[in-house]
């Protein structure tokens, strides 16, 4: 039905010949007739498409608040959001210390990666939240493998904040890159205080 | 020949309601009563819903659950507590969309009123925490064994798809929350713990008291008309219904209503139809409302499908 | 009607595909050029009809099965959460179940139309054929799919419908067993008709191409039954005069489908159904999907033992039996005149079983007590009897009415009448407007 616009020219076998007058009219409503079929496909395949975007019970866990109370300085903990690890790490007034002094033009990428501040630049203020807490998801971006460095006794990697075994990508403490084949910061999920010790993901 | 066939398909259609209707056996006619959600541009009403959500929550929720909905359901569109934008008296931020369920202020405040059980934590132990709005509506029993075992021997079903899981459901279940009669029937006996509905899909026969039955078991009709008050016995001369072990749930004013509406039996049954309507299928206004633009599409394009058809075959001898 | 393809490569392309893999070719032939008969009437669109059904059932299927789950602890919610969750997950939900519905409407229409213009007789017994395998898949794949959901109807028709196979002697429960993949329908037959049902229908595809290959060497039979003469004067191509036609009927057929889906969705479905299964409660009335409630009807008509068959086998063989039965169709019905239209006396038959497989339906829905099973053993014997009796006897003694020398002078017969009657008899004009119009 798509192309009937063909009948115009008659069909190829000699048998039947449509008369050839008022050939626009007669276009009209076969081009009409096809549109119409053509944006009804299109009309399907919108549904189609939309069924494979998470569903209603995925985007209602879109957010999740931790509680950060016992973390102290040095510590870190791991939980899952949106199915990925987020690193929930408190710094030390040491390691804040060595990474202010870092300059930004040792970094590999120099973008803060942060959802919350976007375009910033990757400096101790904009890669931390409150308190020296630096929250990043656990997904290496080189090739999406679970960096170590959480747990004590993990390798942390060269620059002191975590290292990924799966093709040695080095972060440092507040998860930039520094050495290996991983081309960004570890990103900072969209995530707010909403009290002293509870942070809302999301 | 398409004519002959479509008459005799429609008699088969017209006959597969009695097939239904014999399934029930002997209940009473089922109150046909008009719903807001009947015919295609039928909707839910939202403030029944509202309604009928207090009735469910503060009165069958004690004993029946609500598996398969979430409080996040609520606030979605058309669901009862559906919000297109934040009120602003409540000073959200601007990153808040309340349309979204699980961010809408009412659904939050609501779910965190329920306690649900999670976990295990890190030392393996369950804890609770009050409800976010992801969480489903907690059972009020643990299992089925245990909600048989408070309710006399009978499991209180699900409520989730009862509107879809009984024929005519919204009318039976109207039917059955207001059909209770008032004081005992004359020419049957109820046993302890089970009460007798003219509506419950059940069997009569049994509860026959022995003065109503002749020598062999069968019904003595006439007497039974005569002993019985009206509305209770069947043409065949049976007592319509049978007995189930729920309890008259509603009672006038058992419900405080906020906006007003009467507080009776009927009104409340109304309005928890609506509800468990809604419940079951929750996707009614976006269906139907799909509905009419797919059917416009469909005809237009029938008529220009039909005239392009004309246009080509014009010149066939035919 | 194997034809000389007229197809020509228009561009450098198209002629660089056609000498590698005529696909184009074999397209155009098949669906462009392909001389149709003129007097197709209405019922000849739901051969396209049900192309479009078997997409819609397939696209919607695979859907469905990226959010099911196939274990007796998660499919009903599964099913819910495409209800209540997945976006147009009640979309697509409701147009595969009701699919199955128009799937049959559809298929019962081509079936009638088969018979009454006697498209099952030489040299169209292998299409025949291979449209009866057709069939019996879409039964096979209808009934595993109504387990899926996993509610009371889907366990209990389940159980029913593998317990016909004890009825087998000697093997019957071993096969059962084997079935069942346990001791009762359980996760094990769960999760094989789940991959049965989503295996036979791309069966079923195999077999449709197969069935128009087959359409396409002796060509479209005809409301006349004879046979194409004269190409110029009897067809026209396919394209685009009956794409157009089938074009029209199929969204004819859609705004029914689309008034069931948007409207009535679960009017054709059973209540029990969004009950959950539970083994230990058997719902009042068993009933089975509509469109399989004529063969229930008759698995239920035998309710005595004949010779050394026992009912419970008598029933088994008459329901499989009925449908097998089209299988020799070709070689009980030995008349040569295809078309019911003129064949005053079998065309009458013909009605009358109509009548029977809808009173048959009806009778299926019944409870099976009293006067229902009287009448359904009636019907049953009449059913077996058209195909067994009436059609072998009739080929023999009836006196057919003189056909047309060709299509063109039928469609020319056709006309006159039509100008002399203004209201012809509904049965006898088979190219005029149906309702559908």
């Amino acid at each position: 039905m798509s192309s009937t616009s063909e009948t115009t020219t008659g069909p190829k076998g000699d048998w039947v010949q449509p008369d050839s007058s008022e050939p626009t009219k007669r276009d009209f409503i076969h081009l009409l007739a096809g549109g119409l079929a053509a944006a009804a496909g299109v009309g399907i395949v919108i549904p189609l498409v939309a069924q494979l975007a998470p569903d209603a019970a995925v985007r209602a866990l879109a957010t999740k608040e931790v509680s950060v109370a016992g973390v102290e300085p040095g510590q870190a903990v791991k939980t899952i959001w949106q199915g990925k690890p987020v690193f929930i790490r408190r710094l030390t007034e040491a390691e804040l210390e060595a990474d202010a002094q870092t300059p930004l033009s040792a970094l590999k990428d120099k973008d803060a990666r942060n959802a919350n501040i976007p375009n910033g630049l990757a400096t101790v203020e904009n890669r931390t939240v409150d308190g020296g807490f630096v929250v990043v998801t656990g997904v290496c971006t080189h090739l999406g493998c679970v960096p170590l460095g959480t747990e004590p006794g993990e390798n942390r990697g060269d620059y002191g904040g975590w290292f990924c075994p799966c093709h040695g990508s080095h972060y440092d403490s507040l998860g930039r890159i520094r050495k290996g084949p991983a081309p960004d910061n570890l990103t900072v999920p969209p995530l707010e205080f909403i009290s002293d010790t509870t942070i809302r993901l999301g | 020949m398409l004519k002959r066939l479509l008459s005799a398909a429609a008699i088969a259609a017209a006959a597969l309601p009695m097939a239904a209707g014999a399934a029930t056996g002997g209940t009473k006619p089922l109150k046909d009563k008009e719903w807001s959600w009947e015919g295609p541009f039928g909707r839910y009403d939202k403030p029944q819903l509202q309604r009928g959500f207090q009735v469910y929550r503060e009165v069958c929720a004690n004993c029946h659950s609500l598996k398969l909905v979430a409080f996040r359901h609520l606030g979605e569109k058309g669901g009862p507590f559906y919000v297109e934008e934040c009120p602003e008296e409540l000073g959200l931020g601007e990153s808040t969309d309340c349309s979204v369920p699980s961010q809408n202020p009412i659904i939050k405040s609501l779910a965190a009123e329920y306690t649900i059980t999670d976990g295990p934590d890190e030392f393996g132990d369950m804890f609770e925490r009050p409800g976010l709005p992801a969480d489903y509506f907690p059972s009020p029993y643990a299992n089925v064994q245990q909600a048989t075992a408070a309710n006399g021997g009978a499991y209180p079903p699900d409520q989730s798809l009862i509107a879809k899981a009984r024929p005519h459901g919204p009318d039976y279940i109207y039917s059955l929350l207001t059909g209770y009669p008032d004081g005992e029937l004359n020419t049957i006996e109820v046993p302890p713990g089970n009460y007798y509905n003219p509506y419950y899909p059940g069997d009569t026969l049994g509860l026959m008291k022995e003065e109503y039955l002749d020598e062999e078991g069968h019904l003595l009709e006439d007497k039974i008309r005569e002993d019985e008050k009206e509305g209770y016995v069947s043409k065949e001369g049976y007592i319509y219904g049978g007995a189930f072990k729920m309890a008259p749930p509603l009672s006038d004013g058992i419900v405080t209503y906020e906006d007003g509406s009467p507080e009776t039996v009927s009104q409340y049954a109304e309005d928890v139809t609506a509800f468990l309507q809604w419940a079951a299928e929750p996707k009614l206004e976006e269906r139907k409302g799909m509905g009419t633009y797919v059917m416009a599409y469909l005809f237009i394009f029938a008529g220009v499908t039909y005239a392009s058809y004309r246009q080509v075959w014009r010149n066939v001898e035919k | 009607m194997s034809h000389e393809s007229t197809y020509v490569p228009s561009t450098g392309i198209e002629k660089w595909i056609d000498e590698r893999l005529p696909i184009i070719r074999l397209g155009y032939d098949s669906f462009v050029d392909f001389p149709t008969p003129k007097n197709l009437n209405y019922w000849y669109t739901f051969g396209g009809i049900l192309a479009i059904c078997l997409m819609v059932q397939i696209v919607t299927g695979v859907v469905l099965a990226m959010h099911y789950t196939a274990h007796t602890s998660l499919a009903f919610q599964s099913v819910e959460e495409i209800m209540r969750d997945v976006n147009y997950g009640w979309l697509m939900r409701y147009t595969h179940a009701n699919g199955a519905s128009m799937f049959f409407i559809a298929v019962y229409a081509h079936i009638a139309r088969g018979l009454y213009y006697g498209s099952y007789k030489e040299p169209r017994e292998i299409l025949w054929i291979l449209g009866v395998v057709i069939f019996l898949l879409m039964m096979a794949t209808a009934f595993m799919g109504y387990v899926l959901p996993w509610g009371q109807m889907s366990f209990w028709g389940a159980t029913v419908i593998t317990s016909l196979f004890s009825a087998i002697p000697v093997i019957g429960d071993p096969i059962k067993t084997l079935l069942w993949g346990g001791f009762s329908v359980d996760n094990p037959t769960l999760n094989r008709f789940y991959a049965l049902h989503y295996l036979l229908p791309f069966l079923i595809a195999g077999a449709v191409i197969l069935h128009i290959w087959a359409l396409h060497v002796p060509g479209n039979n005809n409301p006349s039954g004879v046979e194409v003469k004269d190409v110029k004067k009897d067809t026209v191509p396919f394209h685009p005069y009956y794409t157009v036609k089938d074009g029209f009927a199929i969204v004819v057929f859609l705004l029914l489908f689309a008034t069931f889906v948007f409207y009535m969705p679960n009017a054709l479905g059973h209540p029990d159904n969004y009950i959950e299964a539970d083994p230990l409660v058997t719902p009042a009335h068993i009933v089975p999907e509509w469109y399989f409630l004529p063969f229930y009807a008759m698995l239920r008509a035998i309710d005595f033992n004949f010779l050394f068959i026992n009912s419970k086998l008598g029933g088994v063989i008459v329901m499989f039996g009925s449908i097998l039965i089209w299988f020799v169709l070709p070689w009980l019905d030995r008349s040569k005149v295809r078309s019911m239209r003129y064949r005053p006396i079998a065309k009458q038959f013909f009605f009358l079983l109509m009548i029977s497989f809808f009173a048959l339906g009806y009778l299926g829905a019944m409870p099976a007590e009293g006067i229902y099973v009287a009448l359904a053993k009636g019907f049953t014997l009449y059913y077996f009897a058209y195909f067994l009796v009436i059609l072998p006897v009739l080929s023999v003694t009836e006196t057919p009415l003189p056909l047309p020398k060709s299509i063109s002078e039928a469609v020319l017969a056709d006309k006159n009448q039509k100008g002399k009657a203004k209201s012809p008899a509904p049965i006898t004009g088979g190219a005029q407007p149906s309702p559908a119009e």
